[in-house]
């Protein structure tokens, strides 16, 4: 059964087509991946999924909720790790996690149970009380996933979940998301530019290019796809035309760099 | 059933909107350096300007002494100060991606809004304090009954909100720092100047008179001057200054709901 569709989601800013008639299934249970370059409409497409933006045309249900209508019912059954820090970095993980379990109305009862198991999953338990601003790149990520998961909604949305981090901290990451979906059978949709990335984590991936769907199915059967022994650099390059990127502008970039800068 | 549900939906509201200010109090805990820096400028405004205009005579201020009819003003400006930059912060976290999780949260828009407004009224609430104090060692005689109290509480929390969200409304329109920045420095002092904060409405040209009746500054001046001095009086009534601070409240944490998911966007 499909946890999320989507129907020919569009998504214009003025002239410009972010993302142009996006249609996919995705099946419970998947670790879905949206590849592109940048500029292609990954985070567009996510941003609507969450409810931020409003499509053009087109629709989508998450969980069998109207991203539209029903956006209100959406918002409580996805968890979403935004590509820039979101964490605040002036509370404690602890904190972090406190506000967002009344936010998602955990009941008091549960709260503390909740708080610790999600720090031991993520391997921050003798850093809750810590300012985040003393933490690692890749404990920030750690707790704004933690953070994203207290509430156990059934699809989680990551975009660009290890955009700056170094090799060690992004295996742990992977690590712990492909921990997720085994306890919990989390569906996880993530956008990602790192092709091993996508070719590790994913059942299935989409290449995006200009707002498009190039390319959609599983990394082993897109690899076939190119030709033998292609790797998915070389699938990438093929769906994308390998042109020199052209969108995402200043503020993009700008937020990439500070982003990656703070993870340090 | 119904009125159970409107129960349960209005004790959620109330919890969502606590969280978020509980949110900027921890933060408020973690740097308490920050409350004590922004308590520098009232206290200049007080024991600077306050000492060199109590010598000028025939100022009207309904029998109080020139530094008491300032000190309401000044506890009222130093809320208006905190209030009006709150945009600012509403784009840097923005910026840092914090407002697109709390927006994909299932936290209503006015809940959001509304409690942010009350973090900046705390904020304000921690200047009225240092205030009161400094008042009292320069003399002023304050009226400290428990309901006068409570009463300049609720002025402050309400002007807060009044400009904070206003400034959370300017922020989503305009939605970078720069341009931010440029408006707020234009709106602050007209706000300010155009009130009865320092002095009197009577000494103003009638076109003045006019602005600084619609301006909200000049209610909730009016009924902390009333509410915190010994002999003070409100000049619209009490009653119309709480009114006019609600209503204005009100409206803008309507609009800044509607308007704050624009600057995810």
């Amino acid at each position: 059964m499909a946890i999320l569709e989507t129907w020919s989601l569009t998504r214009r800013f003025g002239a410009l087509v972010a993302v142009d008639r996006f249609t996919v299934a995705v099946q419970a249970g998947e670790v879905f991946g949206l590849v592109g370059p940048n500029g292609a409409g990954k985070t567009t497409v996510i941003k609507m999924l969450v409810t931020l933006l409003r499509p053009t045309s087109g629709t989508a249900q998450v969980a069998g909720y109207d991203i539209v209508r029903q956006a209100a019912q959406v918002r409580r059954v996805i968890g979403y790790v935004p590509q820039a820090l979101s964490a605040d970095a002036t509370l404690t993980g602890y904190e972090n996690l406190l506000i967002f379990a009344k936010l998602y109305d955990i009941p008091r009862a549960e709260r503390a149970e909740r708080i610790r198991s999600a720090l031991e999953l993520m391997g921050l338990t003798d850093a809750a009380h810590k300012l985040v601003r003393t933490y690692s790149g890749g404990m920030i990520r750690r707790l704004e996933i933690a953070q994203s998961m207290l509430h156990r909604p059934p699809v989680l949305f990551l975009d660009e979940p290890t955009v700056g981090l170094d090799p060690v901290a992004r295996q742990s990451v992977w690590g712990r998301l492909e921990e997720m979906r085994r306890d919990y059978g989390t569906t996880i949709v993530l956008t990602t530019h790192y092709m091993e990335e996508a070719d590790s984590l994913c059942t299935r991936v989409a290449i995006m290019h200009l707002g498009r769907v190039a390319a959609i199915g599983s990394p082993a059967q897109l690899k076939a796809e190119v030709g033998e022994g292609a790797t998915l650099d070389q699938v990438f390059v093929h769906f994308t035309g390998g042109e020199l990127e052209e969108g995402g502008g200043y503020r993009e970039a700008e937020r990439t760099r500070r982003t990656s800068r703070r993870l340090g | 059933m119904a009125g159970t549900s409107l129960f349960s939906s209005t004790a959620s509201f109330v919890g969502k909107t606590m969280t978020i200010t509980e949110l900027e109090a921890r933060k408020l805990r973690h740097e308490p350096i920050e409350l004590l820096s922004r308590a520098v400028q009232p206290a200049l405004w007080l024991v600077i300007f306050g000492q060199v205009f109590t010598r000028v005579p025939g100022i009207p201020t309904g029998g109080l002494p020139y530094i008491s009819f300032l000190t309401p003003g000044i506890l009222a400006q130093s809320a208006l100060f905190i209030a009006i930059f709150y945009g600012i912060a509403i784009i840097w976290e923005r910026d840092l991606g914090i407002t697109y999780k709390f927006l994909a949260s299932p936290t209503p828009r006015e809940a959001l809004v509304l409690g942010k407004a009350l973090s900046a009224g705390l904020r304000a609430l921690v200047q009225g304090v240092i205030i009161y104090a400094l008042a009292a060692l320069l003399g002023v005689a304050l009226d400290l009954h428990p309901l006068n109290l409570l009463g300049v509480i609720a002025a402050i929390l309400l002007g807060a909100t009044v400009f904070s969200t206003f400034s959370l409304i300017i922020a989503a329109l305009v939605k970078t720092r720069e341009a931010f920045m440029g408006i707020s420095q234009v709106l602050i002092f007209p706000l300010f100047f155009a009130s009865n904060a320092i002095y009197p409405t009577a000494l103003m040209p009638a076109w003045l008179q006019v602005i600084a009746r619609l301006n909200p500054l000049s209610y909730q001046v009016d009924a902390i001057r009333a509410l915190m001095l010994v002999g003070g009086r409100s000049a619209f009534g009490l009653g119309v200054d709480f009114a006019v601070l609600l209503a204005v409240s009100v409206a803008l944490v309507i609009v800044g709901a509607r308007l704050y998911p624009r600057v995810a966007v």
